[in-house]
């Protein structure tokens, strides 16, 4: 435990020499598979301390980042470096990164342990570890059983397990949450928020922006390979508007009463309904008493999440439904 | 998994394990290659099939010389070589190669085709970002192994050949002990010749598929299909041929010299390799 709370420290010691406190730093990357261009000009940076969540669509190129960061793909142009380093250059790269990028990336004849033992002999980490991995993810029971036998869920915590094993100081992860249930997906969410805590760099992808507002604190959104957003997750819903909806039998007298600068109201098909954007609902509440007009309903709509990314990232969904063409039209 | 270790908590203690000296270095490359190769118990069964075969193949061969007595069974077809050669007590208690070069084609195969098909590679090629330790690695331990392994089985087949002829003939008679070597070393060879293409290829059923094909196969359509001056240029450096140089005894006119075998088997193996280690390096995974 006292490991825990010199982390920090001890991590600000390890990288001072840097002179930076970036530890995943994409500039300018751009990665094509013949036409098609999986990455565009992408640059974010990934801090340690945080939980940063990597979001976008399916098909945004999420993974082919993942796995540029990792030297697996080859960036077209761009560079990356990790802890100031390309990946290719690192000494020891699974205690400089432990990653996640397949979670059935496993032969199934092997055991958990054995499979998690021959990749801690590539850097020389001790069988102690592979059991205290095994434990922190919760497979020491299933530890000698054939690995082909696991279901996604378990697959997925070998893969964190792997990712573990050396002590990284950046913790990458993809998709960590699929096929995990919902006790599952509570481990991992607060797993990755105390690897955080402890100052490591924690990024993990995921195309549920619900589950990345509550695990993350950071967003870096793409769609189409290209950056749309970057930024801390209070400020995903700042800047859309509130929308107020008012039902009242003088609709129209109400109507003009509201217009005002930075106020629009709409009419819906219903004559009696108003949605009004620019003002609160006390606002409009309290100027209709002030006026005696009465009013049915006064509700108003928060932007969910949701609603704030698909507005952010409807341009770049490679994937729609007839159906969703048909009303986007 | 019982259900108290999935109880979420309010926070989940990881260990720091202050490890130093991580470096990924040879040594440790080849540790966890041979770690891998031990801990899937299909290759494990392959290499005991292919030792079963050299050495089960062998006795049945000199079974049934020591029954037809010494009557050659006629002069070996060209692709075989010296293996198919049943005038000669070495070749016939050594037959079992013929059929444990494809055994052992598959283990070379296998130790790399499956980690790209599920994956694995990229986990590997994460934690070697040099790539190319990996597939040194693979193919010291893959060689070595079976070169190992075949070795012994072709003694025992050996002995236990000349013991069911009553032939004779020692390791001492000239050729005979380069013979038995070379045959198992030859094995060893044909496993790493399967993991270079299968490195190359990816697929197992493909590489597999070309293999037997260059091994067995061509050799004997190549004598169908060209003109007899082509054969007698092309066939003996063919790589199954050039083993047979340095497998038989004495190598029959249409092959090579054994010392000249050796270098043109090498050399196929040296050329795939190169080829696949560019290919490794270059590539996306």
């Amino acid at each position: 435990m006292d490991d825990d709370i010199e982390a920090p420290r001890r991590h600000a010691e390890r990288y001072e020499h840097l002179g930076q406190h970036t530890m995943i730093v994409v500039k300018n990357v751009t990665k094509r598979f013949g036409d098609t261009l999986a990455v565009d000009n992408l640059s974010f940076e990934v801090k340690p301390g945080l939980v940063t969540g990597f979001l976008g669509p399916n098909g945004a190129g999420k993974s082919t980042t993942m796995r540029m960061i990792l030297g697996l793909d080859r960036p077209t142009s761009g560079e990356i470096t990790i802890n100031g380093r390309r990946y290719a250059d690192q000494v020891a790269p699974l205690h400089e990164i432990g990653s996640l990028l397949e979670a059935r990336a496993i032969h199934p004849g092997r055991s958990a342990y054995n499979h998690l033992l021959a990749l801690a002999t590539t850097t020389g980490v001790p069988r102690s570890r592979v059991d205290e991995v095994l434990d922190v993810v919760g497979l020491t029971s299933v530890a000698h059983r054939r690995a082909g036998a696991f279901s996604l869920g378990m697959g997925q915590r070998l893969g964190i397990a792997g990712a573990l094993l050396a002590d990284p100081e950046v913790v990458m992860l993809d998709e960590p949450a699929n096929g995990l249930d919902p006790e599952g997906i509570v481990w991992i969410r607060t797993l990755l928020q105390s690897l955080a805590a402890a100052g490591r760099t924690v990024f993990v992808s995921s195309h549920l922006i619900s589950e990345m507002a509550l695990t993350a604190d950071h967003l870096i959104i793409v769609g189409r390979g290209a950056l749309i957003a970057d930024l801390p997750v209070s400020e995903l819903t700042n800047g859309v508007t509130d929308v107020v909806s008012v039902r009242s039998p003088a609709a129209r007298e109400l109507r003009s009463l509201l217009l005002d600068d930075g106020v629009q109201v709409t009419s819906a098909d219903d004559p009696e309904e108003l949605e009004i954007t620019g003002l609160t609902a006390e606002q409009i509440g309290r100027r209709a008493f002030d006026a005696r007009i009465p009013l049915y309903e006064l509700s108003p709509h928060a932007v969910s999440l949701e609603q704030a990314f698909m507005d952010l990232t409807h341009e770049s969904v490679q994937y729609i439904s007839g159906s969703e063409q048909k009303a986007a039209a | 998994m019982s259900t108290d270790t999935l109880a979420p908590e309010s926070s989940v203690t990881v260990p720091t394990a202050r490890l130093t000296g991580l470096a990924v270095t040879m040594p440790r490359v080849i540790k966890s290659e041979w770690i891998k190769f031990r801990t899937v118990r299909s290759t494990v069964i392959t290499v005991l099939a292919g030792v079963f075969i050299i050495i089960a193949l062998g006795a049945l061969a000199a079974a049934v010389a020591s029954g037809a007595v010494a009557q050659p069974t006629g002069p070996g077809g060209g692709g075989g070589g010296g293996f198919a050669n049943g005038s000669d007590p070495t070749a016939t208690s050594l037959a079992g190669s013929v059929l444990a070069q494809l055994i052992f084609a598959v283990v070379g195969v296998l130790a790399i085709t499956n980690e790209f098909s599920n994956g694995m590679i990229r986990t590997y090629f994460a934690a070697v970002p040099q790539r190319l330790p990996v597939l040194w690695a693979k193919v010291i331990v893959v060689g070595v192994l079976v070169s190992v392994v075949s070795v012994l089985a072709s003694f025992v087949a050996f002995f236990l050949g000349q013991a069911i002829m009553s032939s004779g003939v020692t390791p001492a008679d000239p050729g005979v002990l380069r013979a038995v070597i070379g045959s198992g070393l030859y094995l060893g060879g044909i496993a790493v010749l399967g993991v270079a293409v299968g490195s190359l290829l990816r697929h197992t059923a493909g590489t597999i598929s070309l293999l037997i094909a260059s091994l067995v196969i061509i050799p004997q359509l190549i004598g169908a299909l060209l003109p007899s001056s082509w054969v007698d240029t092309i066939t003996p450096y063919l790589p199954s041929n050039a083993g047979a140089a340095f497998t038989s005894v004495t190598p029959t006119g249409s092959l090579l010299s054994s010392g000249a075998g050796a270098a043109v088997f090498v050399a196929w193996i040296v050329v795939l390799l190169g080829v696949a280690a560019w290919r490794m390096q270059h590539k996306d995974a």
